[in-house]
């Protein structure tokens, strides 16, 4: 094993470690911290693999400004979830399912290659040629998606707009 | 050879560690003083002569007193969340170059701890991940004032992130990188402040909004919420609080210099000390608002960042951007 | 339209002007000498009639003033003041011991304005404290003085007793008297 790959495992253990930590809190916050981990473990395995510029994406979009959301929100409303199991049947039933799935597909990758060779080759992707494959080759899913996003972003000002009151009728 | 780079890279961090916190220190000595002269007081003049074994004997006092936890409060969260604020900010230190490449025995040194290809990014990331030492410490005090003082904080650094990167996009423009050795050689001939003085204002604004400072201190108001999200915390877990500030401003300081100053270079002096006047420049300033300007109210911070601060950032970007494609024909 | 641009531009303006003026300010702050007392190394002159440790005077001919009457003590909202009285032969009052303890004591000069005698006063002195609290309970020998404090002049039996001078109503700002022969206004 290459000391490429003992950081490999080593970092997936803490992800997968974290991450199954994160779904099997009581404490939202505590789930929402185990989170957090998984992805800054994950923005780590991205370094790993020559992308520092997904790895700090990664770093800053989701550790930094949704799970901040996610804490935010936890903090303000305050969830009581003491009560009932963690994970109830109905959500048991499609984990395992998935789990199930995912399990196969790795056996099978790892019967049909036991070698153990990495599949891609480490590159180095440089923040310019992030951005020339961006936006030089799908500038179009790019642009969709950008028009997604303001659509809710306008959605969200729409449905959390103050509703000014009608002056009530005088009753006659 | 490989074992040397090693050395020398303790050595590097162990020397800009040094410079970072002693300057932090003396910036709390700095920041009583200047405002005790801003309001025609001394400012600490009893430890020593000017009071300069002032910040040694509040450390000895810190680290003496009783560390408090408050019942209810959650207890592993509670000891970790203080430590994240001053390991970011200190973190961040590990981007900034300061000085040019030395040349010894023939091997190119570069002066900078690490020089990340995404430095600017590696720098807008830990300055997010901050938010959760305010966060989870107001959280975890179990007291009401943690708690809004937390929630003020987290809503305040998300919202201002947000002008604070989108004000460094032109200096990347400009730069063609994401390097901070890069975005200072890019200033060789002028500093980006010239070109770019609404991003100078609006980064600095956002600076100053990050750091949690008058007139953005909402989370830590004192005639509002006692302290803030750090009312619980007493003894080194204060201390590391308070550190993370200072630090931070000092960091806040020297990526100013890097961004719109023009880094290390400067004529006559050595290039360190360039670094430390110019990045000792933005800490002046915000003693200086401190003595100035009262606390906003928090619509009014709310309104300043997302309906001002932001749609300003994005015209000058594109302002930037049309100027460059004009200028390259 | 174009008057609402310029008003913006004004906003703006006036904006920016209010904020460097703040600023020009509190610079020229920075560059004042400070107006600190040094405290330690300069002590600022107290008025006469600041009121700190309490002290017990003596009347022009050197006799005790205080007459234990217990004014002092009733009145004392902190309860800090104690004493016994004692009588001499030649039957004037006086305290046998006096006791005041400063550790509860509030410097309300309550006891200053009860006293009839002027024999208890505040004096400006406020340096007066201890390590160990028992030290702060002061008897008579400490709190006794050799001299009249505020009213030097001023000797209670000198005026308690003596006959006014002058007839009924002919005093400063006294009515006349009421006759009581007859009830018309």
């Amino acid at each position: 094993m290459t000391l490429h790959g003992l950081i490999f495992y080593l970092l997936a253990s803490v992800i997968l470690a974290s991450t199954g930590m994160a779904i099997t809190r009581r404490n939202l916050v505590h789930a929402v911290l185990y989170l957090v981990f998984s992805f800054i473990g994950s923005a780590l395995l991205f370094c790993l693999f020559g992308a520092p510029f997904l790895a700090l994406l990664q770093v800053i979009i989701y550790a930094g400004a949704i799970m901040v959301v996610f804490l935010f929100i936890v903090m303000m409303v305050k969830p009581d979830l003491s009560e009932g199991t963690v994970l109830p049947l109905r959500q048991l039933l499609p984990m395992v399912l998935f789990g199930f799935m995912y399990a196969v597909v790795g056996v099978l990758v790892a019967v049909t290659d036991p070698a153990g060779r990495a599949v891609l080759e480490t590159a180095v992707a440089k923040p310019t040629e992030f951005g020339h494959y961006v936006f030089a080759r799908h500038y179009l899913a790019v642009e969709i998606i950008s028009l997604i996003l303001l659509i809710g972003l306008m959605g969200a000002l729409h449905l959390g707009r103050e509703k000014v009151p009608k002056e009530p009728e005088e009753p006659s | 050879m490989w074992f040397l780079g090693f050395v020398l890279l303790l050595l590097k961090t162990a020397i800009v560690l040094t410079i970072l916190l002693g300057l932090a220190a003396y910036l709390i000595l700095v920041e009583r003083k200047l405002l005790g002269r801003f309001q025609i007081r001394f400012g600490p003049n009893r430890a020593g002569p000017f009071g300069i074994w002032q910040p040694i004997a509040d450390g000895i006092k810190m680290i003496l007193k009783e560390d408090t936890i408050p019942q209810g409060a959650d207890r592993v969260v509670f000891k970790y969340a203080p430590a994240v604020v001053a390991t970011v900010a200190i973190l961040i230190a590990a981007v900034i170059p300061f000085s040019r490449d030395a040349i010894l025995w023939g091997y190119d040194i570069p002066m900078v701890i690490s020089d990340l290809n995404v430095g600017l990014l590696y720098v807008l990331a830990l300055s997010s991940l901050s938010v959760y030492g305010v966060a989870l410490g107001g959280w975890a005090s179990n007291s009401k004032y943690s708690l809004l003082g937390g929630i003020r904080g987290a809503a305040q650094m998300v919202s201002y992130e947000l002008p604070l990167g989108l004000s460094l996009v032109p200096v990347v423009m400009l730069a063609g990188s994401f390097s901070l050795v890069d975005i200072v050689n890019a200033q060789a001939c002028y500093p980006f402040v010239v070109v770019q003085p609404i991003a100078f204002v609006i980064f600095l604004i956002a600076a100053v909004a990050e750091s949690k400072r008058l007139p953005f201190d909402l989370p830590e108001a004192e005639n509002e919420l006692n302290a803030g999200y750090h009312t619980e915390f007493s003894g080194m877990r204060f201390a590391l609080y308070f550190i993370g500030e200072y630090v931070h401003m000092m960091v806040l300081g020297a990526l100013v210099a890097v961004f719109f100053l023009g880094g290390w270079r400067g004529p006559w002096l050595p290039p360190v000390v360039w670094l430390v006047l110019k990045a000792l420049m933005v800490p002046f300033f915000l003693i200086w608002t401190r003595a100035t300007l009262p606390r906003l109210r928090y619509d009014q911070l709310m309104h300043f960042g997302w309906k001002l601060l932001i749609p300003i950032a994005l015209l000058n970007i594109l302002a930037t951007g049309a100027v460059m494609l004009w200028l390259r024909g | 339209m174009a008057g609402n641009e310029v008003n913006i531009l004004r906003a703006f303006y006036e904006g920016v002007a209010g904020l460097a003026s703040a600023y020009r300010i509190t610079l020229k702050h920075l560059f004042r000498k400070p107006i600190t007392e040094q405290y330690p190394e300069y002590k600022r002159p107290l008025p006469a009639r600041s009121r700190a440790r309490i002290i017990l005077t003596r009347d022009a001919d050197g006799d005790e003033r205080c007459v234990a009457c217990f004014l002092c003590s009733a009145v004392c909202p902190v309860s800090c003041i104690s004493m016994e009285s004692g009588e001499r032969e030649d039957g004037r009052r006086y305290a046998q011991w006096f006791r005041i303890n400063f550790a509860r004591c509030i410097y309300c000069g309550f006891c200053e304005e009860a006293c009839p005698t002027l024999a208890i006063q505040l004096t400006p002195d406020f340096e007066f404290c201890q390590r160990d609290i028992l030290k702060l309970v002061y008897e008579k020998e400490d709190l006794l003085v050799d001299h009249g404090g505020k009213n030097a002049e001023y000797d209670f039996y000198k005026h308690a007793g003596v006959a006014v001078k002058g007839d009924k109503g002919t005093h400063y700002q006294e009515a006349a008297p009421v006759n009581i022969k007859t009830n018309l206004p």
